[in-house]
C-alpha cells in the first residue's frame, strides 16, 4: 500500500480539489448561454423586421434606443460566448503547442475585431442615423 | 490482473498514457451522439453567422451603396441558403443549449429523456427555421 505505481494519474488528482480557474469559465459559458437565449429570439425578429425595410428602415429599426441597446448585447454576448466556444473545440483537437497557440491567438483575435466592429458600427448607426457616412 | 501486473513493472513516475475511447467508426450511430455532433457544428457555423450580422453591421455604418451590395448578397439564392442554414443552426443550438442546461442541473439523461429531447432539438431547429422563411416571405408579399 502506499505504492503510487498502482494508482492511475486521475486516482492521484481526484480529492486535490480544483485548479481554481476553472470554476468562473464554466459560469461565463453558461452565463453567456442563458443571456443569448432571449437575444437569439430578439435577433430573429430583428433580421425579420429590417429583411425588406431597406437602407432608411433598417437605420431607422437601429435608432430605438431599445434595439440599439439589444443589438449592441446580441454582438457582444455573442463575440464572447463563440470565443469560448471555438477554444474548447481548439483544445479539443489541436494539441500541437505551436499550432493550437496560434489558433488560440487567431480565434481571440477574430472575436475581438468582430466585436468590436459591430459594436462600434451599430452606435454609429444609432447615434449618427442616416447620412452620417 | 494481467493490467496491474504490466502496471506494476512500469517504471515509477512515468507517464501512463490514458486509456482510449474506441474510434468514432465503431460507435453504433445513436441520435443523442448526433446532437452532440450537431451542438458543436452548429456552433461553428454561427461562429460565420456572427461575422456575417457584423458584415450587415458595417456595411449599414458604411452607407447605403456597401448596405445595398449586402443585401443584394444576402438576398441571391446561395445568400438565402445561407441564411436558411443559419436560421436552423439559431434554432438548433438554441434548443440543445437548453437541453445541455439541464444536463447541467442533473437533468435529462435517462436514455428515453435523452433521445426525445435529441430528436426535440432536431425537430424545432428544422421547423422554426422554415416558420421564419415563411413570415419573412409574407412579410415581403
Amino acid at each position: 500500500m502506499g505504492d503510487s505505481s498502482y494508482r492511475t494519474p486521475l486516482s492521484r488528482a481526484r480529492g486535490l480539489g480544483s485548479a481554481h480557474d476553472g470554476v468562473a469559465r464554466f459560469i461565463s459559458e453558461r452565463a453567456t448561454s442563458v443571456a443569448l437565449v432571449p437575444l437569439s429570439l430578439w435577433a430573429i425578429y430583428g433580421a425579420l423586421k429590417i429583411s425588406h425595410a431597406g437602407y432608411a428602415g433598417a437605420t431607422a429599426f437601429l435608432q430605438s434606443p431599445v434595439n440599439a441597446v439589444l443589438a449592441v448585447l446580441l454582438i457582444a454576448v455573442t463575440a464572447l460566448h463563440m470565443k469560448m466556444g471555438m477554444q474548447v473545440i481548439i483544445e479539443d483537437y489541436v494539441h500541437q503547442p505551436r499550432s493550437k497557440i496560434p489558433a488560440l491567438l487567431l480565434n481571440s483575435a477574430v472575436c475581438w475585431l468582430a466585436g468590436a466592429l459591430g459594436v462600434f458600427s451599430i452606435l454609429k448607426v444609432a447615434l449618427l442615423g442616416a447620412g452620417a457616412h | 490482473m494481467s493490467q496491474v501486473k504490466a502496471d506494476a513493472k512500469a517504471p515509477t513516475g512515468a507517464r501512463r498514457a490514458a486509456p482510449m475511447s474506441p474510434h468514432l467508426q465503431i460507435w453504433r450511430w445513436h441520435v443523442t451522439m448526433a446532437a452532440s455532433i450537431a451542438t458543436r457544428a452548429t456552433g461553428v457555423a454561427l461562429y460565420v453567422g456572427l461575422l456575417i450580422v457584423v458584415g450587415g453591421a458595417l456595411t449599414l455604418a458604411l452607407g447605403p451603396s456597401a448596405y445595398g451590395t449586402f443585401m443584394t448578397v444576402m438576398g441571391s439564392p446561395l445568400g438565402l441558403l445561407v441564411l436558411f442554414g443559419l436560421a436552423v443552426s439559431i434554432f438548433y443550438h438554441l434548443a440543445a443549449g437548453l437541453r445541455h442546461l439541464a444536463f447541467d442541473s442533473g437533468k435529462g439523461f435517462l436514455p428515453a429523456t435523452a433521445n426525445a429531447t435529441a430528436w426535440a432539438s432536431f425537430a424545432f431547429g428544422i421547423v422554426a427555421a422554415i416558420a421564419v422563411f415563411i413570415g419573412a416571405f409574407m412579410i415581403k408579399g
